[in-house]
């Protein structure tokens, strides 16, 4: 089991990057999974002549998940998000392979002890940036510790 | 960003107003967490593997950022004769604005509780501001935030989203 603890992590750590060929069934199976039924992401004809777009796209809270995933490869199950923050640039679309890509912007401990890491993940599809996302994960701050025992007014997200 | 000088009084009314206070459909369950985890080929094991779960979460837990997936609405029901949406504000301004195309720009999404299997929870939509008319490479509309607040059956916080939409007109570019 991967088990990331803070003191092993500095500001300018690079995350490893994820590469994944994005398909319709990649789209459509995010959607289901997430009980979005809107048809712009699973009815071709609905995306491209009713939302101007070139075809269906991931929706918002699947990117959500692809970067949960994203960020607790790297931690470990003992990393706790807890907060993150997206803005949404372009679309992912079938055919594309979008790269997740994140760097450690900042690390601290809080006035509960409690310690964090802010990453900045980049998805990018060809290098253009499509979605950005801060994220702020706490993190073990030794062995022993674990972000998710805490409660009420010690976890401060 | 709200310039209440340029909203219609319907729409002022309803800047920090708690609305849509609701009862998810069913209890969280481990059918959709482990779709959603397969959807993005999440292998953490704290969501497929008990005794991990039991260690560090204190039993099975959801992907924090499912938080939206336990309020969407079924597509059909008995006895429903209009389709359930979520995020309901949201669709309450396209139709004040008569706005007919709207996306999601931001998200923010703040976890608090753990959420697990069997919670019910409850979730309330709070709209913050709606920007004066703004035009896009998308057309011509209005953007606006919306907070969605969610407890579960012990009325501990879970989580809250923000969201910014942007409701629009093709064409007027």
């Amino acid at each position: 089991m991967n088990l990331l603890t803070l003191d092993s992590v500095r500001p300018g750590d690079v995350l490893p990057v994820l590469r994944y060929d994005v398909t319709a069934t990649t789209v459509v199976l995010g959607a289901l999974a997430s009980r979005d039924t809107r048809p712009m992401h699973h009815d071709y004809d609905f995306a491209v002549n009713r939302n101007g777009t070139r075809d269906i796209f991931l929706n918002t809270p699947n990117q959500a998940a692809w970067f949960e995933r994203y960020l607790t490869d790297w931690s470990g199950p003992y990393g706790r998000l807890g907060r993150m923050k997206f803005r949404m640039l372009g679309s992912v679309f079938p055919g594309d392979t979008m790269v997740l890509a994140g760097t450690v912007e900042h690390v601290e401990d809080d006035t509960t002890g409690c310690g964090w890491a802010t990453v900045l993940v980049r998805l990018t599809v060809d290098d253009d940036l499509k979605t950005d996302c801060t994220a702020r994960i706490a993190l073990p701050v030794g062995a022993g510790d674990n972000p998710w025992a805490r409660r009420g007014d010690q976890w401060v997200p | 960003m709200t310039d209440t000088s340029t909203l219609p009084p319907s729409v002022e009314a309803l800047i920090d107003q708690v609305q849509y206070e609701e009862t998810g459909e069913f209890p969280v369950e481990r059918g959709y967490i482990w779709t959603s985890c397969a959807s993005v080929e999440n292998g953490n094991p704290l969501f497929w593997d008990d005794a991990t779960a039991a260690e560090v979460t204190n039993g099975p837990i959801a992907p924090p950022t499912m938080l939206s997936v336990w309020f969407r609405p079924h597509h059909w029901a008995p006895g429903r004769t209009q389709q359930a949406l979520p995020l309901q504000v949201h669709f309450d301004l396209k139709e004040l604005f008569e706005l007919p195309e709207a996306i999601m720009s931001d998200n923010t999404i703040v976890f608090h509780e753990p959420v697990r299997p069997g919670d019910v929870l409850r979730t309330r939509q709070i709209l913050r501001s709606v920007s004066e008319p703004k035009t896009t490479k998308l057309g011509t509309g209005r953007f606006w935030v919306i907070d969605v607040e969610y407890v579960n059956q012990r009325d501990e916080l879970v989580g809250v989203e923000s969201y910014t939409g942007f409701g629009y007109r093709r064409g007027e570019v």
